[in-house]
Formats: structure tokens, sequence, C-alpha cells
């Protein structure tokens, strides 16, 4: 049922043409539940909002080139529920299972999350991590941007006008593989990340680290691709000295600020022990496959 | 007049068939699946909405609005500002409570509200309020109460004076009031101890954070009288306050209560009713205002912010001989915190001879506090518990054996003068020394901690009816609000009264009108006095059933007793009678002198003063400084638990929302004077899974002076709280806290400074 200011189309080419028409007086909707939440506190007054919920790539979850392809309107449930991309990548799970409250979860989306473009988004880190592709259709036809390149501030992404992220293409994975994403916050659940850090490993048969990739949220205006804190990982056996190096430049690579969520000499001297027990996640994972 | 009540007392040896048990409250299936009605779930013909404009600035003088853009809107009906308002005199009860309904001179917070516009549609009016001009001439302002009482602070009230204060200067200050309590020789009494410990303590204000935001629907009828539904914790106390705000007659205005989404106190006092009800007089059509969350934290009133510096001395045989405390209590914009509750219940509970306290009450440019479960008590003994438990360890004994060793008993006159009668402080200590809690070793890494409480509970002004219809079922009809069950406690002890089973009672909660005055519901009063006022209630209506009965049958009064729901004869000298049930006697009412109940108004006096302990293990990441709590046991004397669900849900609730204010919940202010965590997003209140299941132990040492030995329950659970979590995080880190909230970057700091220089003793 459309109402005035709201329509729900059902193809990619729908969305960009109505993005486009609407000049930037559109406001993408996947599971509302920032969008929304922004609309009632009055910080957002878009003319139109355009669901995406009802374009069927957008809500799928399929096996392509040995990887997945998740469609950026699938909802965090989903994808918990999803036994095989959970086995791949346990530590994305565990991001979106962390977003909101399990109702949220019911309607919140990765592609939502990664575009409302937090610094403190959950799936943000454990993505960058997993080394997904973002793909994104716009006026120009399509491009692929690696997930990391996505966000570019607070509330800021590198999509330009018109463009709308369609899906996100997850590489094969090798075998001895394993990822993690742990986060702090005050309370259990119903929280903002104080500082989160998303740890994906790859060991050979002698379990040294032959790759590794690290990614920080909330400690930066964007959420961190740290390839000091994986360099301090690759090459070694994941020992304790490794593990203390790689807490040493995760505390590094904090840019933050003090803000109402945590200090800044917090989140340096935080960040560092959430990357490590991440790691140590990850590491126990990537052993057991 | 001595009432029936009165003349009977409580009798332990009683049998009881109602109450004690655990009945399904009437109220609580409509809540379970979402029918109850609460504030903002009136709808009448006609009904616009209203939406109130707030000020940007924590201080400002309010020099021009200018409302005839918002006027002009198509679909808003009515505009209102303080020129809508009768003015008061400023600095009186009525005066204050106006300016922080609608600003008047000055806006005194963010938040503060200065306009009100009602119209068709929430968006219209929403789309009004920016059409208002308002020029603010922005003052410089002051959030800390200590800041507050600098000589050099600006002022929010060039009226404002000390009171208390003898010889003070005349001059403008944030200081309202200097309160000294003391007694015995506090010199004398520190000079005998072996061990003195001073140390300071501060809190931040937490908010009451009840569910339900305020939200009501007022109409102004044509003939000036006025009628408002909404949530609150007193019919009574809304009418009159209304009355004396917009100078009208009490009898004038009817107010009707929903069902209540929490109000911990918050809900005595009002925020919007007056102004729907100016909205819907101009409007002449009824109006509708529910606030928002973030209106709720900006400003509706959250709990006194705290300072104090406490000393306690104790001899080496562990008698405390000696304590002193001075306190500051932030009252945010206007005074009203009841700071008083803090000097006069900070030691109660220990046996103390000398005791020396100077508190101050201190305005700054926050909501105005409002009245939170044992108002301005915890965040005090909070210092008092984490001290005492000191001592304890300084001295080499059991922490409660130490306060066993100093608990107050019968006889003991405190420091405000009130000698206890029966009270079950021993008895509550002696139960947590056997619980299975305390007889568990403490897990290997977790910290324990145990700390007391004390409220004193109230009574009060209480009316209620009784009425038994025609096919002998029951209705009664309570003039206090039910925050937390009330209901149902009430409904049982008319059943167990009667004789008849509970479904037969129903009660419901009458309007302003209805009934005389009730004080409001707080401090732990209206199980304990609607029941005495509902029991008087049902003993007349007894004397009733009583007479009827011997006129049926022709014989004496004397010659018929009631018991079970029956009228008997007394013996078979009386004659040969099958027993008359109460609904065989009300189906004849209509043939004898009409309908039979009772009704009952008193100053309800004789309420048990209460006591808790509580005991806390908690796990401490030392990397990260969270807190997990593990395990939390509260133990607290109930006098008589009338419906022990209910009673274990109140210290549940205490616990559950100490464990909030310990850890995490603060306001946090911009350099700008603004709150910037106005959600409960950053408000971190507890959710479910930040807390263990809370065990509970139910003392009943009953209160001689209710018929059940009832004592409130609803305030005592919560002031242990943050002394026992407080006590429990030293145990785990080496040094005890001193500020709240104990959040993860202030322990981990604390932790590092363990670290480095060990800690305080803990």
């Amino acid at each position: 049922m459309a109402e005035e200011g709201y329509v729900a189309p059902h193809t990619v080419d729908e969305v960009v043409s109505l993005l486009v028409e609407a000049g930037g007086d559109a406001r993408v909707m996947a599971g509302g539940t920032d969008v929304l939440v922004q609309l009632h506190a009055d910080l957002i007054e878009p003319g139109l909002f355009v669901d995406i919920k009802n374009i069927p790539e957008l809500r799928t979850i399929a096996a392509e080139a040995g990887g997945f392809r998740v469609g950026a309107a699938v909802t965090s449930m989903e994808l918990v529920d999803h036994e095989a991309f959970n086995a791949a990548w346990p530590g994305v799970v565990e991001g979106v299972a962390l977003i909101g409250s399990v109702q949220v979860q019911g309607r919140a989306t990765m592609g939502g999350n990664l575009c409302n473009a937090s610094p403190a988004a959950d799936s943000v880190p454990p993505l960058i991590a997993a080394q997904a592709v973002a793909a994104i259709v716009g006026p120009g036809g399509p491009r692929e941007v690696p997930v990391e390149d996505i966000i570019t501030g607070p509330g800021q992404t590198s999509l330009d006008q018109g463009e709308i992220l369609v899906s996100f293409l997850f590489p094969p994975r090798a075998p001895h593989s394993g990822d993690c994403y742990m986060r702090l916050t005050p309370r259990t659940e119903m929280d903002i990340a104080v500082v989160g850090a998303g740890i994906n490993l790859t060991l050979d048969d002698a379990g040294t680290c032959v790759a590794a990739r690290v990614a920080l949220g909330a400690v930066a205006p964007t959420p961190l691709l740290v390839a000091q804190a994986a360099d301090a990982l690759i090459g070694s056996k994941v020992d304790d000295a490794a593990m203390a190096k790689l807490a040493t430049a995760a505390s590094s690579a904090c840019h933050a600020i003090s803000d109402k969520r945590g200090t800044k000499l917090y989140r340096i001297k935080t960040v560092g022990v959430i990357a490590r027990r991440a790691a140590e996640k990850a590491l126990e994972r990537a052993r057991k496959n | 007049m001595a009432t029936i009540l009165e003349e009977s007392g409580f009798s332990p040896d009683r049998k009881l068939k109602i109450v004690g048990t655990n009945p399904i409250k009437h109220d609580g299936p409509d809540k379970v699946v979402g029918r109850a009605k609460f504030g903002a779930d009136l709808i009448l013909p006609g009904m616009l909405f209203g939406k109130i404009l707030r000020s940007p600035h924590p201080h400002a003088v309010l020099k021009s609005i200018d409302i005839s853009k918002a006027e002009a809107l198509p679909g808003v009906k009515s505009v209102v500002t303080r020129e809508d308002f009768p003015e008061l005199p400023r600095g009186t009860q009525w005066g204050n409570l106006s300016r922080n309904i609608m600003a008047r001179e000055k806006v005194f917070y963010e938040g503060h509200a200065v306009a009100a516009v009602a119209a068709t549609s929430e968006s219209i009016a929403k789309k009004a309020l920016k059409l208002i001009d308002i020029e603010y001439e922005v003052l410089p302002h002051v959030i800390d109460p200590i800041e507050a009482m600098k000589p050099d602070a600006p002022i929010l009230h060039d009226d404002l004076r000390t009171k208390g204060v003898e010889g003070a200067e005349d001059k403008p200050t944030n200081v309202v009031e200097r309160l000294d309590l003391a007694m015995g020789d506090v010199e004398k009494g520190f000079a005998e101890a072996d061990v003195v410990i001073e140390r300071e303590f501060d809190s931040q204000p937490m908010h009451q954070g009840y569910i339900e935001p305020q939200g009501c629907v007022a109409s102004y009828g044509e003939d000036g009288g006025i009628e408002v539904w909404c949530c609150n914790q007193g019919t009574h106390a809304y009418r009159d306050q209304i009355a004396a705000i917009l100078e009208t007659d009490s009898s004038k205005i009817r107010v009707s209560q929903s069902e209540m989404g929490g109000g911990f106190g918050g809900k005595v006092g009002f925020y919007i009713e007056p102004v729907a009800i100016v909205l819907s007089r101009m409007a002449r059509r009824p109006v509708k205002v529910v606030l928002t969350r973030n209106e709720v934290f900006r400003s509706t009133g959250p709990v006194a912010a705290t300072r104090s510096r406490i000393k306690m001395g104790a001899t080496k045989d562990g008698r405390i001989v000696a304590a002193e405390a001075e306190l500051v209590f932030q009252t945010g914009a206007f005074t009203g915190s009841m700071f008083f509750n803090g000097p006069m219940a900070m030691f109660t509970r220990y046996a103390l001879e000398n005791i020396k306290t100077v508190s101050y009450e201190v305005v700054s440019n926050r909501p105005k506090v409002a009245a939170f479960r044992a108002p301005c008590v915890p965040q005090i003994v909070f210092g008092v518990e984490g001290i005492v438990s000191e001592l304890a360890d300084k001295l080499g004994m059991d922490p409660i054996d130490f306060r066993l060793k100093n608990a107050a008993e019968e006889g003991y006159t405190t420091l405000y003068g009130v000698t206890f009668g029966r009270i079950g402080f021993v008895e509550t200590l002696e139960a947590a020394k056997k619980c299975d809690h305390y007889t568990s070793p403490v897990p290997e890494g977790h910290g324990r901690g145990v700390a007391a409480g004390f409220w004193f509970n109230r009574g009060g002004d209480t009316t209620g009816s009784l009425t038994i219809t025609p096919d002998g079922s029951v209705t009664i009809l309570l003039g206090t609000s039910d925050v937390a069950g009330s209901r149902v406690s009430i409904c049982m002890m008319a059943a167990e009264e009667l004789g008849v089973p509970l479904d037969k009672v129903r009660a419901v909660l009458g309007d302003s009108s209805a009934l005389g005055n009730n004080r409001v519901t707080a401090g732990s009063r209206t199980t304990f006095s609607s029941g005495m006022v509902i029991i008087d209630s049902a003993r007349q209506a007894i004397a009733e059933l009583v007479k009827r009965a011997a006129e049926i049958w022709d014989v004496p009064e004397e010659g018929v007793v009631f018991g079970d729901g029956y009228c008997r004869p007394s013996s078979s000298n009386v004659g040969e009678f099958e027993p008359l049930s109460i609904a065989e006697i009300a189906a004849k009412t209509s043939v004898s002198h009409g309908a039979i109940s009772g009704h009952s108004e008193m100053n309800v006096t004789g309420e048990g003063p209460g006591f808790g302990l509580h005991i806390v293990d908690v796990e401490v990441d030392k990397e990260t400084g969270r807190v997990d709590i593990k395990r939390y046991t509260v133990v607290e004397d109930a006098g008589k638990a009338i419906h022990p669900q209910q009673v274990e849900g109140q210290y549940q609730g205490g616990a559950v929302q100490g464990v909030g204010w310990a850890l995490n919940e603060a306001y946090v202010y911009g350099e700008d004077g603004r709150l910037q965590n106005s959600s409960f997003l950053d408000y971190r209140m507890p959710v479910a899974s930040d807390v263990p299941m809370i065990d509970t132990v139910i003392v009943e040492v009953p209160n001689p002076k209710h018929p059940y030995g009832l004592r409130g329950v609803g305030e005592v659970p919560v002031v242990p709280t943050l002394g026992a979590i407080g006590n429990a995080i030293g145990n785990a880190i080496g040094v005890r806290p001193q500020s709240l909230p104990m959040s993860p970057p202030r322990l981990l700091e604390l932790i590092d400074k363990v670290d480095n220089n060990g800690g305080n003793g803990s």
C-alpha cells in the first residue's frame, strides 16, 4: 500500500530512478531501525521513503564463486538462522546479532547498518575483516567497492546520489580460517559499542598465521582496517607475544574521542584488550576448521 | 471516635486462608496481553494533540514570545504561554510549581517548557512549535552542586536566601537551606573510638525510569469544570495542585487515574496536566499531551545528585560510638528534593548515641528533582555502608556480626526523635547470616559485599469504601493509586475479613471526587493505609450483616456471630437457624434498610519501619572495568507478606533499580549545559540480561499496629543496593569505590591505581 512519501518498488532500477528523481530528498529504507528512529527524533525530514524490502535480489543469501552473496536487505535474524553462512562466517553473525535487540534484529539489515555509517556499527568491523565487497548500482551502472571504502565519516558514505547498495560478496573460505567480532559495552545488550574488534585469520597446516585482517569499530570517525595489527599476527603462531603486539597496535591505531559513550583514554586502553580477546576466539575457530 | 479497627489490633494466632497466598492479581491479565488502559490510551471525540516547546538553553531570561505565526497555522486550535497561567508569587510552593510547568521570567534548564500548542494532529502541533519565536537572553549556567554553592556561581533565583542560617548575609545564593540534625556528643564519641574512618562520596542523579512516559487527556468544560485522565500517584494531590496553580476550586476538578506504567515517586508531582487543561480551555476541546522519552529525561525529575563527607568511629570491641556527616543535595532548578530524608535515615538502623549532620540543599540548572523510592537516602547510605563494612574489616569482624552488634532494637530513640516499637532489624540480619547465599563460599575471583538499609514507611490521610452488592459479591472503592499491586493485596485482606473467595471481591480506583482526601501513593504507605481503611470498612459491613441477620431471625444482635462468610446463632439458646450467607442477607437489602457497606477515613498511623540487608557477589573484569552481578539476595522484613510474590517483586525491583544506579546510570551534560543522553540507548538502565535472578528472603516480624502485621515494602529494597554493590566491588578489586556510578571507565582507573599503590583495606 503506497502512502504519500513512501514507495516500495520491486526492482533495483526503479529504486535508482526514484532516487535520481528525488534529487537528495529521498531516504532508502531497509529495516528502518535507524531511519524511523531518526524520523521520530526530528533528525531527518525526507520527502520520500524508498523501501527496498520488496526487491528479491536484496533479500537473498546465495552461494557464489565459492563464497556467499548476501542481499543488502537480508535481516540479521535471517543470517543468524542460516546454517551454512554461520559455519563460514561466525564473526559476521556475531556482529549482526549484536544490533539492537532480538526484535530489532528481525528488521535490521547489514546493508542498513553499513549505510547508516555509524563509527560504532557492529556488523561493519567483521564485514571489513571478512574482506567483503559491496555491490552498488546507480545511474552510472554497477560497481564493486571493498566494504572498508564505504563509510567516509559519521553518517557519510561514498555512495553517490542515486546509488544503492545491493549486496555483499564474501570470498571463499581457506582451510584453518576463523573470524570473530567482539565489542565492549557497559550493558550486555541494547547498547552501542564503546570499542569493537573484528578479526579474521587463516593458519597453515603447521599453525602459522598466513593471513589476517583486523578491523576496529568506535575508535575513529570511521571503522578502521588496521594493517599493523594484522601484521602482528601474520607469520606468528598467534602466541602471547603476537597477541601483545596486536593489542598494542590496536591501541595505537585508536583515534578516539571522549563522548557520552566512553572516554578517549578508556577506548585506547580497552580496544587492545577486546582485539586480543576476539583474536583468541578467531584462533580457536581457525584451529577447528 | 475509635474505629472498630483500632480496638482489634494484630493477633499472631489468627488462622489465615487468603492472606499469605499468591493469587493472580485482577489487573494482571489485561496488562499481560496489552489491554490495560494507561495514561495515553484515552481517546475523546474532538480531541486535540498538545505538544510542548522547550528551552534549548540551560539558563536564560525569557525576553519575548511571539506565537502569532503558530496560531495562524491551519489545524492549530490553541497556543499557550506564561501569559495564560495565573502569576503566582515567586519563591513560593505554588509559584515554583507553576514556573516549573511553564517558564515565566527565566528558563532554568534545557528542556524547560516555554509554550505549548494544541492542534488537530500531532504533526501539525510539532510544525507549529517551530513557528514560535522566542527571544532569550542567555545567562551563565551551573550544573554541578558544589560549583553552584561557590560565591561567584551564576544565581538562579535572585530572591533566594538560605533557610536555617542565622545572620546570613542578605544576598542571593543557590543554597536553599541548611539543616542541622544532631544528638549526643560526637566529640566525646570520637574520643572513645579506637578506629575512625572518614571518606568523601559523590553520586549522580538517576532517573526514576518508569516505562510509561507522562500522558494525559484534559477537558475544560463550558461551566469551568475540569476533567483530567492521567497516570498519577495520587488523584487528590493532582487535583489540589491543579486548583492552586490555576486558581480554581478543587470541587470543579475531577482527576481520574489510568493504570500506572511505573511511577517510583516520579508521578507524585506533575508536569503536563495544567498545560493540557489550559490548552483545552482555550480550544474548547479535549486535549491529549503525551511526553516522549526525550522530554521525560529533559524535563522530569531525576533524584538528587549528592556529595558527602562521612566519618564514623568504633571501639575495638565493635561498637560504633560516633558518626558525623556533611551532605550536599542538588535539587535541580527548584527546591523540593526532600533532602531531609538523607540525614534522618542515613545512620538509622544502628543504635547510635552520638550523631552530627549538616545538610545543604542546592539549586542548579537541571530539571527539578522529584521523589524516588526512599528519596535522598540510598545515595547517602552508599557511603555509610561502605564505611561500616570498612570498620568491620579493620576490626576483623564479620560484616553482618558487626551490624548485629550495633543494630537498633525496640526502644531506641532515633535522631529525629521517634522511639522504635517492635522492629525486625535483628531478625533480618540473623536471617541474612543463615541464608544460602551468605553461607556459601565466595566463588574464586568474585567479590562479596553486604549493606543494610532502613526506611520509615508512611501512613497518612486515607479513605475508602466497601460495598456488598445484592448478589453478595464485594466492591471496593480506593482513593490511592495502585503503582505496584496494592489492589489485589487489599482485596485479599477484605476477602479474609468477610470469609468470601477472593474472586468475589474487586477493587476500583476512584477519581478525585469519589472519596475524601487521600495522600499520594508514596512512602510505602498504600497497601498498609488503604488496607487499614478497607479492613475497617469490612468490619463495619460485618456489623451491619449481623444486625440484618438478627432482624431476619428476630433475635437480639448479641445472639448472632459472623465467621467464614456466614451469620450464625451464637448458641443453641438463641434458636435453631440455618446459617445465613452474605449473599442471602444481601438479597434482602432492598426490603430492609438498603445496601450494606462500610466506609472509613483515617489519618493512618502505626506504620512499622522496614529494614533490609542485601548480599551481592560480583565479578569485575580487571582489563575493562566491567562488573557482572553474579548473585544477589535481598533479605527484608515485610511484617507480614499479604501477597508474597508481590513483596518479592518489590524486593527484586528495588535491587534492579539499584544495580543501574550503582553501575551505569548517569546524566551526561555538555559544556553547553545540554543533556546528551536523553534516551534509553545512552542512559544505561539495566536490561534483563544485566541482572541475575534476584533471590529473596522474606522476614516476618509482625507490625503490632496492623491487623495483619504488615509493614511497607516498597522503598527499603533500594536503600542498601549501592552500598552492597560498592562493597562487593571493593572486595573484588581491593579498593571501595567512592563515586557513583561505578562505571567501567571509572573502575578501570581505580584498578590501575590499586595495581600501582595498593588498596584502602577492603
